[in-house]
């Protein structure tokens, strides 16, 4: 898993509520089985104009689009951020575009988890703090970049400005670190096997397949 | 001195039969009793498996379908419409095989959508835990299942070690309170909430419906209910199961059979919430306040009642929802202060795994019958299952389907959303019994309204929204 320690980057704002997974990558887009080359695809609908993935056809007025956010790294949007279809393309499509953090007052739970297994940080901020970061990188984008330090677990902007986060303890070892879950889990065996030894007997039916 | 157990939630005990370990971190590691997959995001869970040269840990407890991509057009093969699509169903199929997981093939009889199946296959039951890479796994709470959606790296981790780590959900429960108006559904009780609660109102929470309603609704029912505990932004719905989920699962094929199933009888009648169980948030719903319900916008949450008017995104209390609404509005092209009812459309659509049960199709065909779609409406129903679609035909219900205008399909997820093979008409208003109304989901700028199978049967006549209720006073 793609490690996260530090990061400063241009913050791109799509402050609207609920941006379902549908809207970050369309069905349509997942044309292969695989999670690379996705980037192209994100936001379709928004990014271009008729939802037709191709170059020449972006619509200007959509953020990344714009001069100053072409190379945005960060999204601050609105609450339940990534609700909708559990599709991990949609991460995939983030991660692949050069996404490496989203700031939301909330988010989707199974998207939330699905940012952790790929090394995107989802940081949860509230909605007013949230506005004075879009509000501080809109005076200059570029030179207004976000900041973020996982271990500090802080979001920092213009001088003097910085706001802490929370993080679940576990996922901020994770991404530091870049782990793989499944091989944590995988060590844990014996474990494993002495609860299925125990369930065995306690619910035999759920077993008897 | 007396030392009592606090009560606990039926989510609780679940759980607590399913923690292998508590984690340092205050989330537990569960054990998965049964895993089931589809093609579009099974297949990457089962090749991110194979590529990190792992096994799947007991395949006898994972299921797989195809239902996202397969066509629903009569003389389907692996070529699908779906650009890329035979992709995803070859190396599901693949990988099944290679994995011995048992696969619901496309001309297999028990094949359809995955929610659908685990439930009328007696996959998913009372008391176990179940996930599925899709959101909408939540629909199996409906059996008293701890059903749960995830991503296809989570479900690669619970293929390879029967296991995952949650951080226990806040307790919500929902009480459905007096009875249900005559005619009014599930799909129209789950609307009304989320318009009512948000539809991030049961965000970090698992909720259990409960009430005499719910008591009074169908187990096909309460699998619509659960279903769109998902649009309602919950970690899953559920509800306690009780002697009608027992008779709706006894001697399905892989229900337990024998021995095992009197003590998995006997284990269940223990599966409810304790009097003294402590709930986070409670809810109370008096279903006298509920009619027929109908999504306006581009969010579940923006959903009004039948007789209702669209509402003003000024009157929001709520900037963010405010600008919100104005946004679904343009898109949707309606305005605020007309009456919902009445919006011509272009397009109905029965299916999906919200509502595309027996139930589902028999409510529909009892409004369609003798009755015919109104010109110019592009109408489809697309049975939840090949087993639905075969039991509907043997009553008939395809005949009045075909006589009404409507499309008789196979089983799959279809049109409730577009892969980039079939869609609806850019622009096209359709009146749906899916579950979601975001941008574009059933086609380029198309524009759908979630509603229950009445209401779509009956909007497909008259070639407007319609009050299903109003039909026979014409």
């Amino acid at each position: 898993m793609k490690k996260f320690t530090t990061h400063s980057g241009v913050a791109a704002p799509i402050l609207r509520i609920n941006i379902d997974t549908d809207a970050i990558i369309p069905s349509r887009e997942m044309k292969r089985v695989s999670r690379k080359g996705l980037g192209v695809s994100l936001f379709a609908d928004w990014r271009y104009e008729n939802g037709i993935v191709q170059r020449g056809n972006e619509s200007p007025d959509f953020v990344l689009n714009q001069p100053d956010y072409l190379d945005a790294s960060i999204l601050l949007t609105g609450q339940n951020m990534g609700c909708g279809s559990s599709r991990e393309f949609a991460v995939w499509a983030l991660t692949d575009f050069g996404i490496r953090a989203i700031i939301a007052p909330s988010f989707g739970a199974i998207f939330y988890t699905n940012c952790i297994r790929n090394g995107l940080l989802p940081i949860i901020l509230d909605a007013s703090t949230i506005n004075e970061v879009a509000a501080a990188v809109d005076q200059d984008p570029q030179a207004n970049k976000v900041a973020i330090d996982l271990k500090q677990s802080t979001v920092a902007v213009l001088a003097g400005q910085q706001y802490t986060f929370k993080i679940e303890a576990s996922y901020q070892k994770l991404l530091l670190e870049g782990l793989d879950p499944i091989d944590l889990t995988l060590r844990r065996q014996q474990i494993i096997e002495q609860f299925i030894a125990k369930d065995r007997l306690k619910r035999p039916w759920a077993h008897a397949l | 001195m007396i030392h009592q157990k606090p009560g606990l939630t039926l989510f609780e005990k679940i759980w607590k039969d399913h923690t292998v370990a508590q984690n340092d971190d205050g989330s537990s590691l569960i054990y998965i009793d049964r895993i089931f997959l589809h093609e579009r995001t099974g297949s990457l869970a089962l090749s991110g498996l194979s590529a990190s040269d792992r096994a799947t840990k007991n395949p006898k407890h994972v299921f797989c379908t195809m239902d996202h991509i397969v066509d629903t057009t009569p003389g389907r093969s692996d070529d699908t419409k779906v650009p890329g699509g035979i992709e995803f169903i070859q190396v599901t199929r693949d990988l099944a095989h290679q994995e011995g997981i048992t696969l619901f093939d496309l001309n297999d009889p028990r094949q359809g959508i995955s929610h659908v199946v685990a439930a009328e296959q007696g996959i998913a039951l009372p008391g176990c835990t179940m996930i599925c890479p899709d959101s909408h796994t939540c629909t199996l709470g409906g059996l008293g299942a701890l059903a749960t959606g995830v991503g296809s790296s989570e479900c690669e981790h619970a293929l390879a070690t029967e296991t995952l780590s949650f951080f226990k959900p806040l307790q919500m429960r929902i009480n459905f309170l007096g009875q249900l108006p005559l005619g009014v559904t599930a799909k129209d009780m789950m609307l009304h909430l989320i318009s009512n609660k948000s539809a991030a109102g049961g965000s970090g929470f698992a909720v259990e419906f409960a009430g005499p309603a719910i008591a009074d609704l169908t187990v096909e029912a309460r699998q619509t209910l659960c279903n769109l505990a998902v649009e309602f932004s919950a970690f899953t719905g559920i509800i306690a199961p009780d002697e009608k989920v027992i008779t709706y699962l006894k001697d399905k094929p892989y229900a337990p059979k024998g021995a095992a199933w009197h003590q998995a009888v006997n284990y269940w009648t223990t599966l409810k919430s304790d009097v003294d169980a402590s709930f986070d948030a409670e809810i109370d719903i008096d279903c006298a306040d509920i009619a027929p319900t109908v999504t306006w916008g581009t969010s579940p949450q923006h959903a009004v009642s039948i007789e209702g008017k669209i509402p003003d995104p000024q009157q929001a209390e709520d900037p963010a929802d405010s600008r919100a609404m104005s946004r679904a509005l343009d898109y949707v092209g309606l305005s605020p202060g007309r009456p919902i009812s009445g919006t011509p459309i272009q397009a109905a659509f029965i299916g999906s795994c919200t509502n595309s049960r027996l139930s589902d199709l028999r409510i529909a065909a009892k409004i369609l019958k003798g009755k015919s779609v109104a010109p110019g409406i592009r109408a489809i129903c697309v049975p939840g299952s090949t087993q639905v679609k075969r039991n509907a035909e043997k009553e008939g219900l395809d005949v009045i389907f075909k006589q009404s205008g409507f499309e008789w399909r196979e089983s799959g997820c279809s049109l409730c959303f577009y892969a980039g093979g079939e869609g609806f008409s850019p622009g096209d208003r359709i009146i749906t019994t899916t579950n979601r109304n975001f941008e574009g989901r059933q086609g380029p700028m198309t524009r759908s309204h979630l509603a229950s199978p009445a209401t779509v049967a009956a909007s497909a006549i008259e070639g407007c929204i319609t009050d299903f209720r109003s039909l026979g006073n014409r």
